[in-house]
């Protein structure tokens, strides 16, 4: 029977490895981390149905358990071509096909320094946000109740300044998504977003976005928030340009939330050195072509499923796991 | 003897500043009518207006403004408006965009 491996045990990974199986193959899913789920683990609630990300994470878990895929936990692929995948320790594990399910890494929010995440109280990323949701507290710093919050769009993302030019595009509706659950948690409390655009690209996003602004009356302002400052009293004071009226705007919050990017993964340029892969000028992986090959790079037997390859919602990301199975069986036949 | 003019002058700031700004007024305007909260800021009102081409009425703004609690001049902004409804026939986000200028010159015809 064919071997087809699968690097990475994200949501990609899993359904890939699902696919494949189904398909006949021989699967393993090699992962670095001790568990299955990638960064689906750290989220809450998905947009935009609010739906825990424990359904869709357990939910493929218990597949790949009752499927037969072969599972390798604690396992970090350092290189591979077609027909080997070596790991850390050394081991190599043969193969007919690769599938790269690697996935993307966060923005690290303390470069963009003018927004003071890391160094002042209460400047929190989205990350951080779907943490405190999950355990089941959101509070300040002093264990307070936030009044005022603002989130700001586009941390790490389309700006040249930290060499991402490309549009993370999840965390407009990731914001849209926190500033009503924030809404819910502190009904009293005022909520600003301050976005460059608004893309809520998929099937009812923009319907909660306007649901955020009529039902929850969240104040959207266009307008990059140019640096953020503490108060004399512990709060923070933000400035920018209220663009749609030409002004200069401050403002003070209790509380600021960075929707931070997704940008490549770190491996990829080494990964691509090695196997004569194609790198995308935002360091995603580069398919074969944009359209027909979506899932296959330009070497034979190497495949992407993912958020290697771009910026995507789940539901694009589990497509991808089912498009690559059935490039691969193209390939192998 | 007369003040010497100096040719000097100090300007107002022109920062939206939210902290010291009055919301309430705005607050209530967005209670009565909370869908001049959808607005995208397409500006397809503005393009469509009469007024708006060929004076510097530009309702958008306008009610943008007040959503910031900038209600100066509003009500004599507003007072531009003729009614016709062109706007309310183009507003993708389905604003009742001539109640909204006659809410505001209801609430803030003392600013
Ligand atoms: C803040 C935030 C909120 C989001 N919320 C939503 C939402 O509500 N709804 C929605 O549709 N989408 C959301 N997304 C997008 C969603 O997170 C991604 O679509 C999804 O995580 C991509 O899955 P993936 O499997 O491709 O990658 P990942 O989740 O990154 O998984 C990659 C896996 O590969 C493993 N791996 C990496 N390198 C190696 C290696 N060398 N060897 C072995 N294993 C390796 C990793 O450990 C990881 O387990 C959100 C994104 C962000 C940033
Ligand atoms: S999705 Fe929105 S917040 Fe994210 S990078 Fe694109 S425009 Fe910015
Ligand atoms: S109703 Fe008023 S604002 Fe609207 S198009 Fe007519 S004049 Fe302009
Ligand atoms: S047409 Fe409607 S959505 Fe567009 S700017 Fe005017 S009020 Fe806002």
């Amino acid at each position: 029977m064919k071997h087809v491996v699968v690097i990475g045990g994200g949501i990609a990974g899993m359904q890939s490895a699902l696919s494949l199986k189904k398909r006949g193959f021989d699967v393993t899913v090699v992962e670095k981390s001790n568990r299955l789920g990638g960064k689906l683990l750290n989220w809450h609630c998905l947009f935009p149905s609010f739906t825990p990300a424990t359904e869709v994470t357990d939910t493929l878990k218990q597949r790949i358990a009752d499927s037969g895929v072969e599972v390798r936990l604690n396992a970090e692929v350092v290189e591979f071509d077609r027909h080997h995948v070596v790991l850390a320790d050394g081991e190599r594990i043969e193969c007919d096909a690769v599938v790269l399910c690697s996935g993307f890494t966060l923005f690290d929010a303390r470069i963009k320094e003018e927004y003071g995440y890391g160094i002042y109280d209460n400047v929190y990323t989205s990350v951080d946000i779907e943490a405190m949701l999950n355990k089941g507290r959101v509070e300040l710093k002093n264990g307070g109740r936030p009044r005022r919050i603002a989130f700001l769009h586009c941390v790490g993302s389309r700006d040249e300044k930290v060499c991402q030019r490309h549009c993370s595009k999840v965390c407009c509706v990731t914001g849209v998504k926190q500033a009503i659950e924030m809404k819910q948690l502190f009904p009293e409390a005022d909520v600003f977003n301050f976005y460059m655009d608004i893309r809520m690209f998929g099937p009812g996003y923009e319907e909660m976005y306007r649901e955020a602004q009529q039902k929850y009356n969240i104040h959207f302002v266009r307008g990059r928030i140019s640096e953020a400052a503490p108060t004399i009293d512990g709060r923070l004071q933000l400035k920018a340009e209220d663009t749609l009226t030409g002004r200069p705007l401050k403002i003070s919050v209790d509380m600021l939330v960075l929707l931070v990017g997704m940008r490549s993964n770190d491996d990829n340029a080494r990964f691509a050195e090695h196997s004569g892969l194609q790198c995308a000028p935002s360091g995603f992986m580069a398919p074969a072509d944009m359209f027909l090959s979506n899932v296959a790079s330009g070497v034979g037997g190497i495949f992407y499923a993912g958020a290697v390859t771009a910026p995507k919602s789940v539901g694009e990301v589990l497509n991808d796991g089912a498009a690559v199975a059935e490039a691969v069986t193209g390939y192998l036949g | 003897m007369a003040a010497i003019d100096w040719g000097f002058s100090i300007n107002r700031p022109r920062t939206i500043d939210i902290d010291n700004n009055n919301l309430r007024k705005s607050d209530e305007i967005l209670r009565e009518m909370p869908e001049l909260q959808c607005c995208i800021g397409c500006g397809a009102c503005t393009a469509s207006c009469t007024a708006g081409n060929l004076t510097e009425f530009n309702f958008r703004k306008v009610h943008t403004l007040v959503r910031r609690g900038e209600y100066q001049g509003a009500y004599e902004e507003m007072n531009k408006c003729m009614l016709c409804g062109k706007c309310r026939l183009l507003c993708p986000r389905g604003i009742n965009t001539r109640g909204v200028v006659m809410l505001i010159k209801r609430k803030l015809g003392d600013f």
